[in-house]
């Protein structure tokens, strides 16, 4: 499958520039694959940069290409809605390091045409901010009104704030933390592991291939999915039912439907994600940590992001970025005297509240980018 | 714009323009709207509702969620000009602690509370022998949110023990402003601008 994916026509743009990494290895190009809704208005002031989450893509309003379903936040994103398109002007780019178009490991080696794999450099979330501002430059952005994001596309958010806070009027980050924490980086390091055990997956050349690691994504995929969805929520959804059965079958077939439910989830994603970006990505959202730089001091982050202005949305049923996350990005920006919003909102879906039907956050959402758009 | 109340209106007259303020308890921002509006004022909000902190951030308002008996602690010193607590001082746990925090993040703070020797508080206990259910106390003694009744008499003593200068007071009766002298028993509501001694 994962073949056919890299064969699906995204719309986007090859910037010829360097892009200078955190690593210190150098992109010398960097294609940026993107999708944008509503019309730039004359003075360039509406534009709202949308950043997606670890395995989401640039089809936040269309339809996705791969899997023929909507996009992944359409409840959210068009005209009329919280981000309103008749009013915004918004972008969404596939970030450094995935497989929807923009360049990661999959991109072609400019000398040899074959598939870079493991030899495409590794990648922060700061990196794939700096391939956004490159986008906004070519399609002459120069300050956003919003930038908005949840899970990853929060930390996005906040590395926008830290690293090009004269660029943005505003951020919105939603579940989202400053840092990974030593469980964050458990649970991805199972990922990986689960992909690089593949012996489909041969240190990450399977491009050419008729087959890919599809069974150790799958793997990835479904422990990730737990992290993902709350205990109240299993449970309600799934308890101990068994799938399309009487009784147990004393044997290791999907007996439970929570079972079934994780191994669909697994092999579906591997319709429409690719094992070596899976890999990239979550190393990325491992080495994040803000306050880094700045000797642990995350209010150094923000040091120059005192005129943007934060908003700050948790789940009370996320324990992937809990609540607690959410206080300290809150408590680092009042000690610069940021201003600051944040609100704890009640839904019982988890991490994935966040892209699931939550009233109060569409609301939140609606005002707080209602202004001055 | 709707109508504020009049202790916030009070407070809303006395902060100078183009300030920083801290307003604890903001509720879904009338007052910070208010000062935002017509005064210039960057103002911030601190408040435990979700709703109201939806329908102020609806505004453009900056609030924070949060519990005045904890978050205060997250302001740095000196972060704002004035700190306001509205109404609330009787409700928190150590409404000592939290009238320190607000003159540490600012210099000066309004604290506004329902006055419980106000005569038909007094009355209510004289000739009832029962706790008050007032306009401004609503409530029955099991359910009221408010844990530390005060009295006038009762902060201006808590203010002197902690060198804290009170440096005005407004006293209303109704929504009608009375005088100092009689303000303990006459008091339905108190409003003191105190400042760091």
């Amino acid at each position: 499958m994962a073949s056919l994916l890299h064969q699906i026509q995204h719309q986007g743009v090859t910037i010829n520039a360097p892009l200078p990494l955190d690593s210190g290895q150098v992109l010398p190009s960097v294609t940026i694959a993107y999708q944008s809704y509503g019309t730039l208005n004359a003075d360039k002031s509406n534009a709202v940069l949308i950043c997606h989450a670890l395995t989401g893509d640039q089809y936040v309003a269309s339809d996705h290409p791969a899997t023929g379903k909507p996009g992944w936040w359409a409840r959210m994103v068009g005209p009329g809605k919280p981000i309103d398109t008749d009013r915004f002007h918004v972008i969404c780019a596939n970030v450094l390091g995935s497989c929807m178009g923009t360049s990661g490991p999959a991109t072609p080696d400019t000398a040899s045409g074959a598939p870079l794999g493991m030899a495409f450099p590794v990648i922060t979330i700061t990196d794939m901010v700096r391939a956004q501002a490159m986008l906004l430059d070519h399609l002459g952005i120069s300050r956003l009104h919003a930038v908005v994001g949840g899970s990853m596309g929060g930390m996005q958010a906040l590395a926008w704030a830290a690293a090009y806070p004269d660029r943005i009027a505003s951020a919105l980050v939603i579940a989202s933390a400053a840092r990974h924490s030593a469980q964050n980086i458990a649970f991805h390091e199972v990922g990986r592991q689960a992909i690089m055990a593949d012996p489909d997956w041969r240190d990450g050349q399977y491009y050419g291939s008729a087959r890919a690691p599809t069974k150790g994504l799958a793997v990835a995929r479904m422990a990730a999915h737990i992290t993902y969805l709350s205990e109240e929520g299993l449970t309600e959804k799934f308890g101990r039912r068994l799938q399309a059965r009487d009784i147990k079958s004393f044997g290791f077939d999907a007996d439970f439907q929570v079972e079934s439910y994780l191994r669909h989830q697994g092999l579906a994603f591997t319709d429409r994600f690719d094992a070596n970006a899976y890999l990239y990505i979550t190393r990325a959202m491992d080495y994040f940590d803000l306050a880094e730089p700045h000797d642990g001091r995350l209010a150094g982050a923000f040091a120059k992001a005192k005129d943007v202005r934060f908003t700050l949305v948790s789940f009370d049923t996320d324990w992937l970025y809990p609540t607690s996350e959410s206080r300290r990005i809150v408590q680092a920006l009042q000690s610069v005297g940021a201003p600051a919003s944040f609100v704890e909102l009640s839904a019982p879906f988890g991490h994935d509240s966040f892209l699931l039907d939550v009233p109060a956050l569409d609301r939140i959402i609606a005002g707080t980018l209602g202004r001055g758009g | 714009m709707t109508k504020l109340r009049p202790d916030l209106e009070i407070i809303a007259n006395a902060i100078p323009g183009r300030t920083r303020v801290l307003d604890v308890g903001c509720g879904d921002g009338a007052l910070m709207a208010e000062l935002r509006a017509h005064k210039y004022v960057d103002a911030r909000g601190l408040e435990i509702d979700v709703a109201a902190i939806e329908a102020a951030m609806a505004q453009g308002l900056s609030v924070v969620q949060g519990d005045a008996n904890r978050d205060l602690a997250d302001y740095p010193d000196d972060a704002f000009d004035y700190a306001i607590l509205s109404q609330t001082l009787q409700t928190t746990e150590r409404p000592d602690r939290v009238v320190e925090e607000l003159l540490r993040i600012a210099p000066r703070a309004f604290v506004s509370f329902p006055n419980f020797a106000h005569w038909r508080v007094r009355m209510s206990l004289l000739w009832n022998g029962r706790m008050p259910v007032t306009r401004l106390l609503p409530v029955a003694w099991y359910e009221t949110p408010n844990i530390h009744h005060v009295t006038v008499s009762d902060f201006r003593d808590l203010v002197r023990a902690r060198g804290i200068r009170v440096e005005r007071a407004w006293y209303l009766s109704g929504d009608r402003p009375t005088s100092d002298a009689a303000a303990t028993w006459r008091a339905e509501h108190a409003i003191f601008l105190i400042a760091r001694g």
